[in-house]
């Protein structure tokens, strides 16, 4: 019963960010409307934490859960209630980098315990489908083979398509979160505009090595999986480089976050807090994707796309265009390098 | 490529969510005036704060001794809710200011 009404709140919860959003960008609705997109999520959190199931049992630490939510309600009121109405972009920024940083967490977690799995998980499968198989005997004039076969093929997909999104989410959080920090940075005073010459080579080198590590990650986890069910029992389960390359990862997502944002003008932070914004909410559907959850899917999603189109209109507002912000800032900080 | 394909084939209807949810983003906003702006990006940050059930979720299934996954999980947890109901009192804040303004 617990599962059902859990699906049934996330149907709540998606229809009241849809609503919550649409309310939002009209300004006789823009309050009620943030009003109901926070009861969808308040039902859905606490719907979560009571009637979630994972492998037919319910959640438990329950006494570090509600221990966190209480630190992040006390530090989030305070904060959003202290600000003063000049620093607000900044504290959005701030409250986005710790979305985007939430979202790089469960990744780093979530990709140590896929990479922890049991060998003997493979064997596990096959006293189940021993059983299947002789009911199926009579019915079914198919090979034993064959069948166990097709399960572990399908495992090792599952596990590849789980890795990426893990890896998706892990960089973009990331890049997020780093990206958002500087920006909170910017608006603040704290961080000055740095620009180097020939930044963004720099940039795009450092995007293609996360993109190289990626695939290297991906496809040296998929061998040795491969390995491991050839044979489960002898392969030596070391996975100290795949490790290594998964917060190697990491550590460039945040690297590359920062030069992202570095270089860009402090009158255009809201046009890349809105872009963040947008990606933070990606990476929260990629958790969404990750646990089949279809609250954090459309949320995110919704996010992502909504973010997106605002960042534009953000842009269009200022007359100037997002190609402009994001590379003409580079363009400038380049001719400010050659005049000093 | 096998793999690829039955991963995709079993997550078809998530598929079909995202991409009737980008548009549905899409849709939704795309007239929105210039003083919104702000508010909808705050309102938008505290929405995809909805990754704090990813967060649940890893920490709620963490065994005792896991010791990485508690502290990270109860970390993501934290970072989460930040973001949640800092996200939603600030744009009520925000809001409640625009509505000031008008009543003077």
């Amino acid at each position: 019963m617990g599962p059902s009404i859990l699906s049934l709140i996330y149907l709540i919860g998606s229809v009241t960010f849809i609503l919550g959003l649409k309310m939002l960008s009209k300004p006789d609705t823009a309050r009620k409307g943030n009003l109901i997109a926070a009861a969808g999520m308040f039902l859905a959190i606490f719907g979560t934490i009571f009637l979630y199931k994972s492998d037919g049992q319910y959640l438990h630490n329950y006494s570090w859960i509600f221990a966190g939510l209480l630190i992040g309600t006390i530090v989030g009121v305070l904060a959003a209630k202290k600000v003063k109405m000049t620093a607000m972009p900044e504290m959005v920024s701030m409250f986005n980098g710790m979305g985007g940083a939430c979202a790089a967490l469960i990744s780093v977690v979530e990709f140590n315990h896929l990479v922890t799995l049991d060998p003997d998980i493979f064997l596990k499968l096959i006293p189940p489908v021993e059983k299947l198989h002789g009911v199926l005997q009579s019915v079914l004039e198919g090979d034993k083979n064959r069948l166990v076969n097709d399960m572990v093929s399908n495992m090792l997909g599952d596990a590849r398509g789980q890795l990426l999104i893990i890896l998706l989410g892990m960089i973009i959080g990331a890049v997020s979160f780093a990206g958002s920090v500087i920006a909170w940075g910017k608006l603040n005073g704290s961080i000055r505009d740095f620009s180097f010459k020939g930044q963004h080579v720099v940039n795009l080198l450092v995007m293609a090595a996360i993109l190289v590590g990626a695939v290297v990650l991906m496809v040296s986890t998929g061998t040795k999986l491969e390995a491991m069910v050839a044979a489960p029992a002898d392969t030596p389960v070391s996975w100290t480089t795949i490790h290594l390359i998964f917060y190697t990862i990491l550590l460039l997502s945040i690297v590359y976050g920062v030069l992202f944002v570095l270089p860009i003008g402090g009158a255009d932070m809201p046009v890349v807090i809105s872009l963040l914004n947008s990606f933070t909410g990606v990476a929260a559907a990629c958790g969404g994707f990750l646990y089949n959850n279809p609250v954090m899917l459309t949320g995110g999603i919704l996010v992502g796309s909504a973010g997106t189109i605002l960042t534009i209109l953000m842009c269009k507002a200022m007359n100037r265009s997002l190609k402009n912000v994001l590379i003409g800032s580079f363009g400038g900080g380049q001719a400010a390098a050659a005049a000093g | 490529m096998d793999n690829i394909l039955s991963f995709l084939h079993q997550h078809i209807e998530l598929i079909y969510i995202i991409i009737l949810s980008v548009f549905l983003g899409v849709e939704v906003i795309s007239r929105v005036p210039a003083v919104l702006h702000t508010p909808l990006m705050s309102g938008a940050n505290a929405i995809h704060g909805v990754v704090i059930i990813g967060a649940i979720i890893v920490m709620g299934k963490a065994e005792q001794d896991n010791y990485l996954a508690l502290i990270l999980g109860f970390l993501a947890v934290i970072l989460g809710t930040i973001n949640v109901v800092g996200g939603f009192v600030v744009t009520d804040r925000m809001l409640e200011m625009f509505k000031g303004k008008k009543k003077q």
